[in-house]
């Protein structure tokens, strides 16, 4: 450049830390991270070990389960939730397409996954939220934290998470979570600052515990933007399921993962379309569910 | 059980960060302008002093930002007053720790409010039995003790429905029955009909005046609506930026208004619905003439019964029928019709 000939060295090239330096702090840092692991490699085995069960256990279900059993399940289900016959037609058609082209069981096998995230994702996420919600300087603390994990590239938060729990079904799943549980505890915040001042203020007058408060007013009445959290969390765990293949999850993603690395394009669309599909089935049917819930909200008498 | 009066006394509420710090000088005289240009603190309540009659209705009128709506809540401590008191049956509300509050909200106090502040998820009879749900007590008890409430004030047959498929004047009937379901003492009813259009804020008048003949609560009642506070008030406090101005009867406000402020307020008044035919009446002189007018009767009552009696003369008798005074129909008329301005009342007390 020619500018850098009128400037001293300083200021024309970026004075970095040398290279050296560098490495030895990356060492000691990855070096530190690993000995922590190994030291507590037990415990942190026997504290996921529920999980690993609860997991195998429902994709066994999943799985072995005679496929009619399922489809009626689900279609049970989508039909109580929505109470809607064009989604649960909806559900039914895609259901025959995910099987005729052989899908089924890696379906099943998403679903396990994506079922056992959104649980852990819901039972994480609405006590953060609440606990948001009542004191500005968590508040304050917490949504730092959430913006790091909404932001960081999925892929890098693997490398520790790998690093902690090996490769394998938990790490996907943590991985998951950490990824899908944001906007539950998003809008679990939100949704209870909404709730209107005065109906808190009569709560109050009649001699509301703080507890009562909580359940009788302000998580009723948060009801329906939780539901959305629980709508966006499930959506955002189908998506991350197909990167959490790269560490060891099954079903769909790995063939995703499969159709990438060996250029299928058909699979790549079948297993994509079978995640579409499901993604569908399930926003239709819990924003239907989450409409009904504020029935009550409707004007009749003007 | 009997209700207990509640006293106000030396009430201040600055509301800022640091409110309690200038206590003194608001005493010593900073006004409410230079305490919020100086320190930017606002001045809520100041030096308020009511006793608030047992069992019967205590109107506090004003306009907005007058402080009656702030000085509500300090009666079930919604809002920390800086200074002061608020005693009820001897006890400082403002010194209860947060169960004995908690206690005392439960089962002293139920409030309705302006803008009903029902729970939206949940039915009529849902929101009926909140007081008492919290209480403890059992839902089956709860429903029959509601059940009745909501009879009461009209609502039977909408037990079932959302808060949202009624009316105003419906959804606050409900507001109502919930307070009343509670069986507290004090009845706090915020600006309750100010969101009603007249009709039905004249209909749930009466609905409130019936059921305290009967139940004699002690009740609060904020209005920035003079013709209410008059319909209801047993006694009435004017407030004005955060200062009672006036207390006194209806009466009182209407014949003796203590400055311009309340004067012009009373300009607009239905007198012949105020004044009671004791307050007009000349002294007896000879034997009482005329029909019989019951001491307490309004004169717009009284003109009424004499014109359909076709008599313009009349005599007032006590609560026993024995005659303490007459008046004829020209009096009434002009005491309906003249206003009675600061002045002139100033005129004659002097």
């Amino acid at each position: 450049m020619a500018i850098c000939s009128y400037l001293p060295d300083l200021l024309c090239k970026f004075p970095a830390i040398d290279e050296t330096t560098i490495r030895m702090a990356r060492k000691s840092v990855d070096e530190g991270f690993k000995g922590l692991v190994r030291s507590y490699v037990n415990a942190i085995d026997a504290l996921v070990q529920p999980l690993q069960w609860f997991l195998n256990y429902l994709e066994r279900l999943f799985v072995s389960s005679p496929w009619i059993v399922i489809l009626a399940a689900m279609v049970a289900i989508v039909y109580y939730g929505s109470r809607n016959i064009r989604i649960t037609f909806g559900t039914i058609v895609s259901m025959f397409a995910i099987g005729l082209v052989g899908l089924w069981n890696d379906t099943m096998i998403t679903l396990a996954m994506v079922t056992v995230c959104t649980l852990i994702a819901i039972l994480v996420g609405i006590p953060i939220g609440i606990v948001m919600a009542r004191s500005e300087r968590a508040q304050s603390i917490i949504n730092p934290i959430l913006d790091v994990m909404q932001t960081m590239p999925s892929f890098v938060y693997l490398i520790p998470v790998v690093m902690i729990f090996g490769i394998g079904k938990v790490p996907g799943l943590i991985a998951v979570v950490i990824y899908a549980v944001p906007p539950m505890i998003r809008l679990t915040n939100l949704g209870i600052r909404l709730v209107d001042k005065e109906v808190l203020e009569a709560a109050d007058a009649f001699g509301s515990s703080p507890w009562q408060r909580l359940k009788n007013v302000q998580m009723p009445l948060a009801l329906p933007t939780i539901m959305a959290g629980i709508n966006q969390t499930i959506m955002m765990s189908l998506a991350m399921v197909v990167v959490a293949s790269m560490v060891g999850v099954g079903g769909l993603g790995r063939n995703v993962l499969q159709a990438i690395n060996n250029q299928f394009f058909t699979v790549g669309f079948f297993n994509g379309f079978a995640l579409v599909a499901i993604a569908i089935i399930f926003d239709r049917t819990s924003q239907a569910y989450g409409k009904r819930l504020q029935k009550h909200s409707e004007v009749i008498h003007g | 059980m009997a209700s207990h009066a509640i006293e106000v006394k030396n009430l201040y509420k600055i509301f800022g960060p640091r409110g309690g710090d200038f206590v003194d000088q608001v005493k010593a005289g900073m006004t409410k302008g230079e305490l919020n240009e100086k320190h930017g603190h606002v001045l809520g309540l100041q030096d308020i002093n009511i006793s608030m009659p047992a069992g019967g209705v205590m109107v506090v009128m004003g306009l907005s930002g007058s402080g009656k709506s702030t000085l509500i809540r300090h009666i079930n401590r919604l809002i920390d007053p800086t200074a002061g008191e608020v005693l009820y049956d001897g006890v400082d509300v403002c010194k209860m720790n947060e169960t004995d509050l908690r206690e005392f909200r439960r089962h002293k106090t139920a409030m309705v409010f302006q803008k009903f502040a029902l729970l939206p998820h949940r039915t009529v009879i849902e929101n009926t039995i909140y007081g008492l749900e919290i209480q403890g007590v059992p839902d089956a008890e709860c429903r029959k003790r509601a059940q009745g409430w909501i009879e009461r004030v009209g609502l039977k047959g909408f037990e079932n429905h959302y808060p949202n498929q009624l009316s105003g004047g419906m959804q606050q009937r409900v507001g109502l029955a919930r307070a009343l379901t509670n069986d507290a003492d004090i009845l706090l009813m915020d600006e309750a009909y100010s969101a009603l259009d007249p009709l039905i804020r004249v209909d749930m008048q009466t609905v409130l005046l019936d059921l305290q003949k009967e139940l004699k609560k002690t009740v609060v009642f904020i209005t920035h609506d003079l013709d209410e506070a008059l319909r209801l008030g047993d006694k009435i406090a004017i407030l004005r930026d955060g200062k009672v101005i006036q207390q006194g009867t209806g009466q009182d406000i209407v014949l003796k208004p203590a400055d311009e402020y309340i004067t012009a307020f009373v300009k607009e008044v239905n007198r012949g619905r105020v004044i009671n035919v004791e307050t007009i009446m000349r002294p007896l002189s000879g034997n009482p003439e005329g029909m019989p007018v019951v001491v307490g009767t309004v004169l717009e009552s009284a003109a009424r019964m004499m014109t359909l009696a076709n008599q313009t003369i009349a005599h007032v008798v006590d609560a026993n029928g024995k005659p303490v005074g007459s008046i004829d129909l020209g009096t009434i008329i002009s005491a309906m019709v003249t206003p009675i301005s600061h002045e002139k009342v100033a005129q004659a007390a002097e």
